[in-house]
């Protein structure tokens, strides 16, 4: 034994005062508050969402059949649609931010959103479509599809050209070489083919107004499903944050938990990118105001970026039917000026 | 020496990161209830050996933990009986509390997902109070200065309970008093019986150990006693004579030879 045993062993022992702390406390209600006035500012909005025409604001019910169509088959899933997608959306930038250990991540970083714009600028093609065609229901449900694909197929090179999931910086440049090829691809496409160019910019700039009640229904059984995986993966997350090694000395099969992530974010931005296209800055953004607020560990970040996401595109949807009627905003436009205001405000603040 | 399992024994272990190879063939046996320091040299393959031992690298040649080979040991369970404490890796963990990372060493005691018990609570502030980070238990960490943020991460290594802790550098970012107090704590993981294995680049508080491992150029050159002449000779050699290591008070101390 070291002769300077006995300078060092003078140290204070640990003492085990009660249980109810509240220090610890005052998150959990800082969750809570948060969730609450989240959901309850979404079911206004759902409610406005249905009120708000190509007039402006409406009366919501007048007895007419024609009024109850409107709200019930356009407005309804419309709302309802731009609140999942949001959600979907908040939730995949909240799984990215956490696999990359980085809160510039996007959900789009593995390539999903160019690839999705290539699967449907080449549908389009195909279906050799002016821009009416490309309205119908039929029509609808396959550029849908093709989003959904193309998304898919972006994730799945981006994993093949990173070898796999060992190294997330990899998997980074990975994502981001393949988004920039599939983006050119789809330039390609468009510059040879100029008439999708006009069904395009739809899905470029991101539009909800596409949304009918099967997309809505669609993206609500994705949350669920991507939801379901998320809360599951959630402490895996937690110890990421405190790097590979130490994740990995916590037991944490790290290969397994890493393609979950992957395949969780893939699901959801697809499923949402491709029914209302390229929504800039909501999955960016969703997790920031969750942290600028409450701070918590990943299950509730999860679940409150989810709320945010939803919140923020279906504020975005309605401010963008209600503030040019009854012209229509593209609302990935109003997104990106309202999400960048915000990063910004958030940048200086921080800096300050 | 007692007569038990070492904590670790390894033999022919090898280690290539990117293409160079950083442990060239290391043999060791480490011992249980004492405390072995590993020096040498930046670049010597300190790190590299403690992750290897540790389980967090693909190595060749034969580990054993405790007496059983590393693959014959679950994740979790290995998670259980090793506390790994590594350095400057958190930088994702700004916005979560002290106490959540903290209670991330719980994780390979608790059901997956389940809510933390109240044995879990109760470790938690133990080792939160024993590193003295229990007072800002709420403060996200990024709010932390270095050596505050180091002790949170001291006690999550702490929480988790396990005999043998490897840490490397765990006195980096902390003021004198805290290195004495880390220092203190690992000696009492010790006498209570635990095995501990750090890596310290300051060879005074390095001497404050049971045992050296002196290691350079991916092999140990030596293994022995803080107090042995041999040991301190091989200290000196490998710092090229550069440092010496005098008697003062009680304790060791190495100092840079003018």
């Amino acid at each position: 034994m070291n002769p300077a045993d006995d300078t060092l062993v003078a140290g204070s022992a640990g003492s085990f005062p009660g249980r109810a702390d509240p220090l610890l406390e005052a998150q959990a209600r800082r969750v809570r508050w948060f969730a609450i006035l989240a959901a309850g500012a979404s079911a206004l909005l759902l409610v406005l969402g249905a009120a708000v025409g190509s007039l402006g604001w409406e009366p919501l019910w007048d007895g007419s059949e024609a009024a109850r169509a409107i709200v019930w088959d356009i407005r309804v899933p419309r709302s309802l649609g731009a609140w999942l997608a949001g959600a979907l959306l908040g939730l995949a930038g909240a799984l990215a931010q956490g696999l990359f250990r980085n809160p510039l991540a996007d959900p789009y970083l593995m390539g999903s959103s160019t690839g999705a714009a290539f699967g449907v600028a080449l549908l389009l093609v195909a279906l050799g479509a002016a821009p009416g065609t490309a309205t119908g229901a039929f029509a609808q449900l396959g550029l849908t599809g093709a989003g959904f694909l193309g998304a898919m197929a972006a994730v799945l090179l981006t994993l093949v050209l990173a070898r796999g999931v060992q190294h997330t910086l990899r998997l980074l440049l990975a994502g981001v070489i393949v988004g920039v090829v599939f983006g050119a691809l789809a330039a390609l496409v468009m510059l040879w083919e100029p008439e999708v160019l006009r069904a395009m910019q739809a899905f470029l700039l991101g539009t909800t107004g596409l949304l009918g009640w099967t997309g809505a229904l669609l993206l609500a059984a994705m949350l669920v499903l991507v939801l379901v995986a998320a809360v599951a993966l959630s402490p895996a997350l937690d110890a990421l944050a405190l790097g590979e090694s130490a994740a990995a000395s916590l037991g944490l099969p790290l290969a397994s938990v890493r393609l979950g992530l992957v395949g969780a974010i893939a699901l959801a931005t697809g499923a949402a990118v491709a029914q209302v296209g390229l929504i800039a800055f909501a999955g960016l953004v969703a997790p920031h105001i969750v942290r600028s607020a409450v701070r918590p560990t990943h299950r509730a970040l999860l679940l409150l970026s989810t709320l945010a996401g939803g919140l923020l595109l279906l504020a975005a949807d309605v401010l963008s039917r209600w503030m040019l009627a009854p012209r229509e905003l593209p609302v990935g436009v109003l997104t990106a000026l309202l999400g960048g205001a915000y990063l910004l405000w958030l940048m200086h603040r921080r800096a300050a | 020496m007692r007569a038990m399992t070492p904590a670790f024994s390894a033999s022919a272990l090898r280690v290539a990161l990117a293409g160079r190879e950083v442990l060239q063939g290391i043999d060791l046996s480490l011992p249980q209830g004492r405390w072995t320091a590993v020096v040498g040299p930046n670049g010597a393959g300190k790190t590299t050996l403690l992750k290897a031992l540790a389980h967090l690298l693909p190595a060749q040649g034969r580990i054993e933990l405790l007496g059983r080979p590393a693959r014959e040991w679950g994740s979790r369970e290995r998670a259980r009986a090793l506390a790994w404490l590594g350095q400057g890796q958190e930088a994702g963990a700004e916005d979560l509390r002290a106490w959540d990372v903290a209670m991330l060493g719980r994780m390979p005691h608790r059901p997956w997902l389940s809510a933390p018990t109240a044995a879990d609570h109760a470790s938690v502030e133990e080792a939160m109070r024993r590193t003295q980070c229990w007072d800002w238990r709420a403060r996200p960490l990024g709010q932390l200065s270095g050596g505050e943020r180091q002790r949170v991460l001291l006690a999550r290594a702490l929480a988790v309970g396990a005999p043998v802790l490897l840490m490397d550098e765990p006195l980096a970012n902390l003021d004198p008093p805290h290195q004495a107090d880390v220092l203190a704590l690992v000696r009492r993981h010790v006498a209570a019986g635990g095995t501990a294995i750090t890596v310290l680049h300051e060879l005074t508080l390095a001497l404050r150990a049971d045992d050296l491992l002196v290691v350079d150029g991916g092999r140990v050159l030596h293994h022995g006693a803080t107090g042995d002449a041999a040991t301190h000779e091989a200290v000196q050699r490998v710092f090229a004579g550069r440092i010496r290591v005098h008697a003062l008070d009680r304790h060791w101390v190495a100092l840079p030879d003018a």
